[in-house]
This record gives structure tokens, sequence and C-alpha cells, in this order.
């Protein structure tokens, strides 16, 4: 990857993701490898808002590197409470890491702070917008099944707010893939993604009903359907049920279909889908680690440590 | 002096910005940042009747040469705007605005949620897309009503 910042994956080529996914292939093939290899590195995490799951990830990849991870703290103990800018908070945390972890409740904040710091900012999910290293796992989970060209996806639920889905379709226009989106009508892609969509001429079309398209898929990407995103209670009941997914349901799925989710999930797949050979999304999470030391391991560059493109 | 006369004054330096849609001459000078305040010389006839237009405003800022980095930002919400640089009464140079690939500072976001409403010491950004304009940070799409959106 030939940048210094991973704040979209609308900024990542064919080549970027190849790159990082390779390099996530060896790790995982031989993580020992690549145990002291930025030694003395200092990765800053930066969360804004609760997600323990994306930070232990990031923090345990790091870990897994050499490198050690200072955190923030809750916001609530931070200076964050008391009104300091993100542009004021990454400058002083620049001075201690070598880079830093991103997640914030704004859309826009990663691609702020990359103007005010010169380490690496890596974007773990800003508001709505996106979240570029979940794709980047999800890309490699996808591979591992199916490879990434001549597919075709499902990717079904929350569209609208789901950074996860916003980063995951821009990266799947690089690849030969079919993409097919699921949602509410009040859920539906936002106006930005379908404009970067169409934009790449990427294959796409939307639909309300999953059996539709369901016999076609070889993959079915699930997102959590929010309560806060209706006004009212039943409203939300009705909706969501449409969106769910049981044993039952991925019968009439190709054998071989893949279900992913970034998790964590609630109800919208059922626990019987769990023993299926469908259900991929443990795997999916625990492939956070190899792709995120992947990641780190680009952006930290390759000063210290073994040359790797000999 | 008669209303007539006021409206076609002629200025002795500055900048005369013609055929600006009818109605939109006050979001002509928001977009500029002129307010007042600079001690400029400023005019404005509103709804002139015009060949091209049908209705049409005037805009005369006294004692200031808009570049046209500065006026491009005007083919948002006055795309058949043309610019008058005037020096002694003499127009010198004419020109018509054309769509900049950016715009700073003139509008802001109407994503409530965008950091760019977080009081971050930051100018909005917007890139301008085949019809509208879009925010830099948030990625959100402004298609219609632009002028709407001025002022940060
Ligand atoms: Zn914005």
């Amino acid at each position: 990857m030939r940048q210094d910042h991973l704040i979209t994956a609308t900024q990542l080529s064919r080549d970027d993701i190849e790159a990082v996914l390779d390099r996530a292939r060896e790790v995982a093939a031989d993580p020992a490898a690549y145990m002291d290899r930025h030694a003395g590195a200092v990765l800053a995490l930066c969360f804004f808002e609760p997600s323990t799951r994306t930070k232990m990830s990031f923090d345990t990849a790091a870990k897994r590197i050499g490198a050690d991870t200072i955190d923030m703290g809750g916001v609530e103990s931070s200076s964050v409470k008391k009104g300091e800018s993100l542009a004021d908070t990454v400058r002083v945390i620049e001075g201690y890491a070598d880079a830093i972890v991103l997640r914030h409740p704004s859309e826009g904040a990663a691609t702020l702070a990359a103007e005010f710091v010169d380490v690496p900012v890596v974007n773990a999910g800003d508001g709505a917008g996106q979240h570029p290293s979940q794709t980047l796992l999800d890309l490699h989970t996808i591979r591992e099944d199916h490879g990434l060209d001549d597919l075709t996806i499902g990717i079904m639920g929350d569209l609208k707010y789901g950074r996860t889905v916003h980063s995951l379709a821009a990266a799947l226009t690089n690849f030969d893939v079919r993409q097919h989106f699921i949602s509410p009508e009040s859920l539906r892609l936002p106006r930005s993604v379908r404009f970067d969509l169409h934009e790449t001429g990427a294959q796409v079309r939307e639909h309300t009903d999953l059996e539709e398209v369901l016999p076609e898929l070889d993959v079915l990407y699930v997102t959590r359907i929010q309560k806060e995103r209706f006004p009212d209670e039943n409203e939300y009941h009705r909706v969501a049920g449409e969106y769910r997914i049981d044993a039952d349901t991925l019968e009439d799925g190709k054998e071989d279909l893949t279900v992913m989710h970034p998790l964590p999930r609630v109800d919208e797949i059922a626990a019987d889908v769990d023993a299926t050979d469908h259900a991929r999304y443990f795997e999916q999470a625990h492939n956070g680690v190899p792709v995120r030391m992947a990641l780190l391991d680009t952006l930290l560059g390759d000063d210290e440590g073994t040359e790797v493109d000999r | 002096m008669s209303e007539h006369e006021l409206r076609v004054s002629k200025i002795r330096n500055g900048t005369v910005i013609d055929h600006v849609e009818g109605g939109q001459a006050l979001n002509v000078l928001a977009i500029l940042g002129i307010d007042g305040s600079e001690g400029l010389g400023v005019s404005i006839g509103m709804n002139v009747p015009s060949d091209r237009l049908g209705r049409k405003d005037v805009v005369k800022v006294e004692g200031r040469e808009l570049s046209q980095s500065e006026v491009d930002v005007l083919s948002l919400i006055a795309p058949e705007a043309t610019i008058n640089i005037i020096r002694d009464f003499e127009v010198v140079e004419k020109n018509r605005v054309t769509r900049p690939n950016r715009v700073t500072g003139v509008l802001s976001c109407p994503n409530r949620n965008c950091i760019t409403n977080a009081d971050e010491p930051v100018e909005t950004s917007f890139e301008v897309v085949a019809d509208g304009v879009r925010c830099d940070y948030c990625s959100t799409i402004i298609r219609d009503h632009l002028a709407d959106h001025i002022g940060v």
C-alpha cells in the first residue's frame, strides 16, 4: 500500500487490497515470524466511542507484531470531555505513538485527523461513514472461501448507517463481483455510496426481499438493524423481522453459501445457523487479527525487522 | 437621484457581477463573504428585466477586483453570471464563471453528524461533482438548493 493512512475503502486499489491480504495469508500461516518485527513501536488506540471488539482486535494485532499499545481510557475521563478538539487530541497523541487507530462518532473524523498528523491514521469507524479495516478482514474471509472474482454477494440489513457495508461495497468494485443490496426502503444505501458505485460502473442491484436473490448468492453478508433507526418500536419489530435469517431460510441458498456478519449480532441470524456449514462469522472475527497485523505491518513500514520484498 | 439612475449607476473601479439569476444577489454576496463590514461600496439591482434570463440580479462591488477563483464558486448558484472588471469606469475584462473543482469554506455540510460541524479548526471543503457538491469529510452530496447551505 503506497499510502500513509487508511481512511476509506474507496481509496484502496485492487493492488493495495491484494497486497494486504497476501501478507495476511503469510501472517496466518506463520504468525511467529512476525512476533518481534515492530518491537519498540507504539500504536495509539483512540476510541471516542465504545467498541471493545475492534479495539481488542487491534490491540492483539499490535502485540503480535511486537508493538505496544496505549489508549486514552474512556471518553468520560479524557480531555475530550473537557472540550478539546479532535485536531488537538491527535496532535498531542502523535507525539506518543507511531500510528493512530481512530474510532469516532462523527463522519469524516479520520479524514480530519489525518490532516493534522504525520503518523499513519487508521479509521476504525467514523459514525455512519466507513470502517475499512473491517472490510479488509471481510475480503480476506471471502477470498479464502470463494476468491474475489466472478462472485455474487448479497449485503443485507441496515445499509444506510452501516459503515461496514459502505466500505465493503466500495472495496468490492475493484473485483468482478455482482452486488445485491437487500434492505427496507428506509435503510437503503445512502446517495453518496450509490454515487460511488455508479461511478465505478459496478454491477449493483437493490432489493427489499432476500428471497429474490438468495439462490444466486455465494456470500450473504448480514448486518444488524438497530432499534434507534425507527421512530416507533412496533415498526422496528415488523421491519427487522423481515430481515432475519435462520437455518430454514438458508435451505434455498447454494450449498457453499457463506454467511457473514460483522458482529455483534442480536437476533438477525438465528443460533441454529451457527451449526451449519454456511456460518463463517466467528472465523471472520478471528481473521481480524492476522489482517490487522498485516495492515499495521504495512503502515508501520519495514524499517526495523527483516526485509520482506527480497 | 431617480430609481433608474441608482440601478444603472456606474462604478469607477471594481467588479460588476451581471446576469445573476433573479433573487440570488444576496447569496452572491454571502458566498463572496461580503457583508458591508469591509467598507466596500456595494450596490445591488434585483429582478432587473433581462433578455437572457427574464429577470436578473446585478451586484456591483466598488473598490475591489474579484479574482477568477473567487468568483468561480458563484457558478454553483449563478451559472450564467458574467464578471466585469471595471477600471476608471471602463470594462477592462469580461469573464464567465466556470465550475471550480473544489469549494472551500463557503458551504456548510448539511450532515449534522459531519466532523466539520463539530467545532474543529477546519474549513469545510466540497468537491464539485456532476450535479452537485460532495463533502470531502463525510461524502454527503448536496444536489439542490446550494444557496441554503451558504455560511459556516
Ligand atoms: Zn460533511
